[in-house]
């Protein structure tokens, strides 16, 4: 990294911040939890650097750091999406809610 | 070509997430979202398997399978009410990950780092490292294996700023030197112990903020990681997902009129015992037929939860309650302040869970004018985010912190466990207005006689 790749980069971050600014505080409250375990989950994308890091074969160390960060981020990944799905399912409407209604 | 290929998996994986989180600002949308999102995460795993440097496979399958074996598990099993202990896990997860990364890439290369590169990878190592163990912390005070009440000791703060301090000095240290590995291993140490002495003396009551917080560092750790392997599409994740904490932790903020340093430094409920004044009056008991009684002939009758209807698994009766009273021709809502229960929007899924409609759950700006129209409230192991000190009283601790206004409705009913002051230790005169009725015991067990009641009332 240096000065020519870091400017790019230092641009993207800005705008991701002001895109995730606009975004996500229209989400409403109802939601903030999965919208928690949603971008626990997408942030599980540094399963993308660990994985270069786990296959590289730079040295013994840093393929079983990246072995078990490998690990970590797809903990996360699988967990977080199948977490939000499972919340996601219980937000019913009014009239979708009814006929499920037992006891 | 293969590099094209890579570029694009991840540009359409960015997409893709940007989209998914668009789509959370409706309950209907939000599902079609997270599949979108999926695909896009699917779309940068396989870009990646098609990176150069990649030589062998069997760690990185071996990673993918156990983690997704430990991942399903977890969120298989994991019932509604433990999702903040599984939350904080995941961040624990999160963080760890991006601090191996970094100390992996320090590992291979890091005498030769340039000045930019040691900065990026500093970041991430140290909000790496501190928020895996905050974050454990926190799941350990979620979970009851810590103790959920603040723990302090004297010369707390200088400790902190000493460890802030000495970490500030070994980044610098190793900007200028990045051969110097003693300096990251101790700095990664300290960053450690810094993330638990963070949590340690914040209560259970504020971990809504520290949830939303922790979220935010272990975000910018992942953005950090993207900065050092020049990769865009984990700046963009990390970024979105550390804006994302921010954001929910301003609104926790804001929910209890409370500053961020406040939070973290302030050491809630040891500030509260001076400012509690005696204003110990007489609390009325009720019964429950004359509660069902006057549930069953109200016009409206509005729910007010907090985590002691999570503790006491009462989400299903409450929702039972509810529909025994619609049945009558009651109108019913739930009225859900932003920081109840113990992360951002905890008891909305709990009532979704329980089937309740969330046309049903209302925000504290939507339902606060509603409350004089109100016959019935019930308060159901709630305390705080009810108490009306907090906007009558300016000496009270909770003083300016938004409420829901359940003592400008007919009739309120407390139902508590016992007669205590309740988690923060702070008095609450609601208890004592001469138009609020307490039920004690166990919520579930309450409510199940009360559903009873009102069917032969």
């Amino acid at each position: 990294m240096n000065a020519d790749t870091l400017i790019p980069a230092l641009y993207i971050f800005c705008l991701a911040a002001f895109l995730g600014y606009l975004v996500l505080s229209r989400v409403p409250p109802l939601l903030h939890t999965p919208l928690m375990s949603a971008t626990n989950a997408i942030s599980g994308i540094s399963l993308v650097g660990s994985m270069i890091t786990a296959g590289a074969q730079y040295s013994t160390t840093s393929t079983v750091l990246g072995f078990v960060a490998v690990t970590c981020a797809t903990i996360n990944v699988v967990g977080g999406f199948w977490i939000t799905e499972r919340t996601l399912k219980f937000f019913k409407r009014k009239d979708a809610a009814e006929p499920q209604k037992k006891e | 070509m293969t590099h094209y290929f890579i570029e694009a998996s991840y540009l359409l994986a960015s997409l893709l997430f940007i989209y998914g989180l668009r789509c959370m600002t409706h309950p209907e949308s939000a599902r079609r979202g997270m599949k979108a999102a999926e695909l896009g995460m699917l779309m940068a795993i396989i870009g990646t398997l098609m990176h150069k440097d990649i030589i062998s496979y069997e760690w990185i399958i071996a990673g993918l399978i156990l983690g997704g074996t430990i991942g399903g598990v977890i969120s298989y099993w994991v019932p509604m009410t433990a999702l903040p202990q599984r939350a904080a896990l995941s961040l624990a997860f999160g963080a760890l990950a991006a601090t191996l990364v970094g100390i992996a890439e320090y590992h291979s290369h890091g005498a030769e780092f340039s000045r930019f590169k040691m900065t990026v990878i500093g970041f991430e190592v140290l909000l790496g490292s501190l928020t895996t163990t905050g974050s454990l912390i926190a799941a350990g005070k979620l979970q009851d294996l810590l103790p959920g009440t603040p723990l302090t000791f004297k010369g707390q703060k200088m400790v902190n700023s000493g460890l802030l301090i000495m970490m500030g000095l070994l980044f610098l240290h190793l900007i200028f030197h990045p051969d110097a590995a003693w300096a990251m291993a101790l700095m990664v140490v300290l960053a450690w112990a810094f993330g638990v002495m963070l949590v340690l003396p914040i209560g259970a009551a504020d971990m809504p903020v520290v949830m939303a917080l922790l979220n935010s560092y272990a975000g910018l750790a992942a953005s950090a990681t993207g900065f050092a392997i020049s990769n865009n599409v984990l700046i963009i994740a990390g970024t979105l997902d550390g804006f994302s904490g921010f954001i929910l932790s301003v609104a926790m903020c804001k929910a209890m009129n409370r500053s961020m340093s406040n939070v973290l430094f302030g050491a809630f409920g040891s500030a509260s015992e001076s400012a509690a004044t005696g204003e110990a009056g007489h609390m009325r008991e009720v019964g429950i037929e004359d509660v069902a009684t006057q549930m069953a002939y109200a016009r409206q009758v509005v729910f007010v939860p907090g985590y002691g209807m999570a503790t006491a698994q009462a989400q299903h009766v409450v929702r039972e309650l509810s529909d025994v009273l619609e049945e009558r021709g009651v109108n019913v809502k739930f009225a859900i302040h932003p920081v109840a229960g113990r992360m951002p929007g905890h008891m909305n899924v709990l009532l979704a869970e329980a089937n309740v409609p969330y046309s049903q759950l209302y925000e504290l700006e939507q339902i606060n004018s509603d409350f004089p129209n109100t016959d019935v409230s019930v308060v159901i192991g709630a305390n705080d985010v009810v108490n009306p000190d907090a906007r009558d009283n300016p000496q009270s601790p909770i003083a300016g912190m938004p409420i829901l206004e359940v003592d400008r409705s007919k009739s309120v009913i407390v139902l508590k466990r016992g007669k205590g002051k309740g988690f923060s230790g702070i008095e609450n005169p609601l208890f004592f207005k001469p138009n609020t009725g307490m039920l004690y015991g166990d919520a579930k067990d309450t409510l199940s006689k009360l559903v009873h009641a009102v069917k032969d009332a």
